[in-house]
């Protein structure tokens, strides 16, 4: 059965009966008796608390979903026209959130046709659907004034990442598009490209839609259908015999039905913003932590040429900064201004390029002015930082033992472990293996084990980035506890409804310009 | 209707054996390359000393023979890694010219024939041992007596130091590290999709 | 490191000979060069090589980027060589543990020159080769499995970003408490645990990769190439060119007497 007819996309349905999935290694399926039909062209959002296997199902349409290796278990029957996904590999296409594992191959050109060249489609009709998916996605090709076709991958932004990716999927002419949180990773303009990127793409070929994803704002009007899953036996529901669907039906009638229960599983309902604690006692003349004076950053270090060491290009230049205790400190600015660069550099663990970051006799206590000489134990006690990616931080192999690691090296501070562990609900974890735990456990325990040697200052990178409502509401309550006691909090970040909650300054970083950086501190956000 | 998968252990390679198998040897040049810089406070007196004794330090050049195969499990990864692993430094501009690959593939048959001996059954620390050893045994041969080896011009005995050195080494750190290595992958469940998905718990002699 | 995967702007010559017919002469000349530790034929090869250099693209400040730390290594070699050679000819240095003679002096200064001279011609091929059209040329025209070959280079693709990321765990155990300083045992093990991280987040990525290579349709047995690799006269010139330095290398130590085979 060929995916096209006349050289148009057949867009495709799918049944499942009963279906049911089980992952190697894991003891109790991730989603069961799933009862489920989408017609060919209808475009779905599917919601559901984590742990409802929402993935699984979209790995399984995928066709990539176990093997005869592992020891899975597939209950009930999923088919797609008909046709058992796995025999039908690239009827449909599926995008997943990490932008970089989305790029195969090097040139622009080449990872779009990567696609149609597994489907053994002829070389002329490849290279003609690779300049139509190009320009349907909106990096057009040279020709018409956009990227060229051995445009390197590597310099694509994360928005454009994506849409290379869709591009790639369109070249295969699928009838059935699957989105695993494709924007979870994106800043505010990506999110917009990649949505707009599919709703073209969704009108010129009529393919089926399935799109999994938090924020529902975003494809709430691209979407005609919304469906609910039920938590599966795998997240621990005593109440397991009524698998799969929980609620089915158009966007705006689901969302008003089950307004309450989608906010308490932690999905962001349109018009929702978490209740979060309020700051109680924000003060502007607090005791002054740390100070930028006419930084200039990079991620870059000095190369050697020879016999002559260059200093790298600075990413953004002349930045002042100050740093108070009991105030929050939002850095903000598009993509690729160097918000984290200067982040780090101003939690000492980036070399500056030019100009000083010193830190106040209040928070050094004798370690030195500048924080990027500190010894490491140094630093733990009086910087904290908290990096986007929670794994990049873990050092130990158990959760207790993350806990206490910061304490040991003090060589105080390991009984207020339990109440770190109590107040950011960890304590059912102590034993198990930190990679292990899901994406929000382990940004609870990124910020745990941070906070565990009692920092003056904390500096988190995007701490906000893809979580769920609950999560966040979690988050960006305890910070706002964290500020009321005294702790200078310095975040990356996004998401202005973060910045409210925590008040305080922005400082806002302008795109590079000719080498000048352009910033502003505003008020209170 | 319930459709059971009965596990066997294939010998065919699937796609994700292949990409993680690649990666983990780029991975392993990348961590060389970083190492290295910090080792060449200890190569430099040992270059200028008694030059054999870097033998001591080439075991980092195997470790994604062993590794590779110990994670992956299948026939082909010691060598399918480790060739990689040269092609990599290929591409970065390796001291050794196009030759790089010749010795990359050496090295990984080093590892790669231990691994046969046992049918690719067993994945033991004694066995990860003696496929770094193997590994480091060759890696010595190909220094000392093939005609791009940089040790070619070497008395006998100092060849004999030298390879002594690169086959303890092989053992271990390309061996011993690995074995640990791959025990710790195993726990935080990263080799689910893998026939090493149960390394942690594995007896360790046998 | 991202930018050695990278022709962009390289419009030489070479670029456009097919990356197997490249690398079959660049090897050629490795083998031919090894088989002899001489100043002579090391010499001659090289001066053909450097001639040849325009015509990859580099420039000769590129080339002195790419080439100096080759020749430190192989600068190393040759001392190594030098001191651990067995002696011939007038001893000058005698130490013990090992010793310069005139003749190991002779044969450390040959081993140096063709360290670079095999070095060279990589760095060349390297230069005017794009990874993709090497994979394409091995899946193609070697006819190598394509599942492994494009595997592998949908891996290399990451090495920039693995590189990053070894940075920036690097800083994020710095965060957490764990020093780079301290004596050699510490920061070994420190090395060791920030070498953990990162293979944790390489079979994370790859393991994501491969989804996206499999849900592209990859794996199957079938498939069309998007760019085709040929061959053309300029790969016949490629060789010949190779087949050239070769014997003039090798004609040029005979003729001067220096020619040694290493296994005699």
């Amino acid at each position: 059965m060929s995916a096209t007819q006349n050289g148009t996309v057949r867009p495709a349905a799918i049944s499942a009966e009963g279906w049911g999935w089980r992952h190697a290694g894991r003891a109790r399926p991730a989603i069961e008796g799933l009862d489920l039909r989408i017609e060919p062209g209808e475009r779905v959002l599917l919601l559901g608390p984590s742990g409802a296997g929402k993935s699984t199902l979209l790995h399984a349409l995928a066709g990539v979903l176990g093997d005869e290796e592992d020891d899975s278990d597939e209950t009930g029957s999923l088919l797609i026209d008909g046709v058992v996904p796995r025999e039908q590999r690239g009827r449909a296409g599926l995008m997943q959130q990490d932008p970089e594992t989305q790029v195969v191959l090097s040139r622009v050109g080449d990872d779009v046709a990567f696609g149609a060249e597994n489907l053994a489609v002829p070389r002329d009709e490849i290279w003609a659907r690779v300049h139509e998916a190009l320009d349907d996605v909106g990096l057009r090709t040279a020709a018409v004034g956009g990227l060229a076709l051995d445009h390197p991958t590597a310099a694509l932004s994360g928005g454009q990442k994506q849409r290379l990716a869709l591009a790639g999927i369109l070249a295969m002419r699928p009838g059935l598009i699957l989105l695993d949180e494709p924007t979870a990773n994106l800043d505010p303009a990506g999110v917009l490209e990649v949505r707009d990127a599919v709703g073209r793409c969704l009108d010129k070929t009529g393919a089926t839609l399935v799109v999994v994803e938090h924020r529902v704002s975003v494809w709430k009007d691209l979407v005609d259908r919304i469906v609910v899953l039920q938590p599966g036996a795998a997240a621990g529901h005593a109440d397991s015999s009524k698998g799969g669907v929980l609620l089915d039906g158009p966007p705006d009638q689901v969302l008003a039905e089950a307004r309450t229960m989608l906010m308490s599983a932690g999905v962001w309902v349109p018009g929702y913003v978490p209740s979060t604690r309020e700051r109680r006692n924000e003060s502007h003349t607090a005791q002054l932590l740390l100070a930028a004076q006419d930084l200039a950053v990079s991620r870059e270090k000095p190369r050697r040429k020879g016999f002559k060491t260059i200093p790298p290009v600075p990413v953004q230049t002349g930045i002042i900064a100050q740093v108070r205790a009991g105030q929050a400190l939002t850095i903000t600015g598009p993509n690729g201004a160097g918000k984290s660069t200067f982040a780090l550099t101003l939690a000492g663990l980036l070399a500056p390029v030019d100009g000083k970051v010193s830190a106040a006799v209040e928070l050094s206590e004798g370690a030195g002015i500048d924080p990027f000489t500190w010894k490491a134990e140094q630093l733990i006690s009086r910087i904290g930082t908290v990096f986007q990616e929670p794994e990049h931080q873990f050092v130990t192999g158990r959760v207790l033992d993350e806990l206490m690691f910061g304490p040991k090296h003090l060589g105080h501070g390991e009984d207020r472990v339990d109440e770190l562990l109590e107040r950011l609900r960890l304590t059912h974890l102590v034993d198990a293996n930190p990679y292990t735990l899901s994406g929000g456990e382990k940004r609870r325990l990124s910020v745990a084990t941070v906070l565990a040697a009692h920092p003056k200052v904390l500096v988190l990178d995007e701490p906000t980035f893809g979580q769920d409502a609950n999560t966040w509401a979690e988050l960006a309550s305890f910070l706002s506890e964290l500020l009321d006691a005294g702790t200078a909090v310095v975040s990356v970040t996004h998401d202005q409804e973060f910045s409210a909650v925590l008040g305080g300054t922005e400082l806002r970083l302008g795109p590079v310009q000719q080498g000048e950086a352009k910033h502003q501190e505003a008020g209170a956000a | 209707m319930t459709t059971v998968n009965v596990k066997k252990t294939s010998y065919n390679w699937r796609v994700v054996d292949i990409v993680v198998a690649a990666l983990i040897a780029i991975a392993g040049g990348v961590i060389f390359w970083a190492w290295s810089q910090g080792a060449a406070l200890v190569s430099i007196p040992m270059n200028a000393t008694y030059p054999p004794l870097t033998g001591l330090i080439a075991g980092g050049w195997m470790i994604p023979a062993v590794l590779g195969m110990l994670i992956i499990r299948k026939p082909g990864a010691a060598l399918f890694c480790e060739a990689v692993a040269a092609t990599g430094e290929l591409i970065m501009g390796s001291q050794y010219g196009t030759t790089v690959l010749i010795s990359g593939i050496l090295q990984g048959l080093g590892a790669e024939l231990i691994f046969a001996a046992f049918r690719y059954k067993k994945f033991n620390l004694p066995t990860a041992l003696l496929a770094g050893a193997g590994a480091g045994l060759f890696c010595g041969l190909n220094d000392s007596f093939l005609p791009w080896g940089w040790n070619i011009a070497y008395e006998a005995i100092d060849k004999l130091a030298y390879i002594t050195f690169t086959t303890i080494s092989g053992a271990v750190i390309a061996g011993g590290l690995s074995w640990i290595a791959t025990r710790g992958l195993a726990k935080t469940g990263v080799l689910s999709s893998f026939a090493s998905r149960k390394a942690a718990s594995e007896p360790v002699f046998n | 490191m991202r930018d050695a995967l990278n022709l962009r702007g390289n419009h030489a010559l070479l670029t456009k000979a097919n990356p197997l017919a490249k690398f079959v002469s660049v090897f050629l000349i490795s083998l031919v060069l090894a088989l002899s530790i001489d100043w002579v034929s090391a010499s001659t090869a090289l001066l053909a090589e450097l001639a040849l250099f325009p015509l990859a693209g580099l420039t000769l400040r590129l080339l002195w980027q790419r080439a100096w730390p080759l020749i430190i290594a192989a600068a190393i070699g040759g001392w190594s060589t030098a001191i651990v050679a067995a002696d011939s000819g007038a001893v000058l240095l005698d130490v013990g543990l090992w010793s310069i003679s005139e003749g190991s002096l002779e044969l450390g200064l040959g081993f140096m020159l063709r360290g670079l001279a095999i070095a060279l011609p990589a760095i060349l091929l390297m230069t005017c080769t794009d990874p993709t059209d090497l994979a394409d040329a091995l899946a193609q025209k070697a006819k190598l499995p394509q599942r492994f070959v494009l595997g592998s280079l949908a891996a290399m693709r990451l090495v920039g970003l693995m590189a990053e990321e070894w940075q920036t765990i690097g800083m994020a155990r710095r965060a957490r408490g764990v020093g780079s300083q301290g004596n050699p045992f510490q920061r070994m093990k420190a090395t060791l645990g920030q070498s953990f991280g990162l293979l944790v987040q390489a079979v994370r990525r790859a393991s994501r990769l491969a989804v996206t290579m499999e849900a592209r349709g990859f794996g199957g047995g079938q498939r069309t190439w998007a760019r085709e690799s040929t061959y053309s006269l300029l790969d016949a010139w490629v060789i010949l060119g190779g087949l050239i330095i070769a014997a003039g290398a090798v004609l040029t130590a005979v003729g001067a007497g220096t020619w040694s085979f290493v296994w005699r």
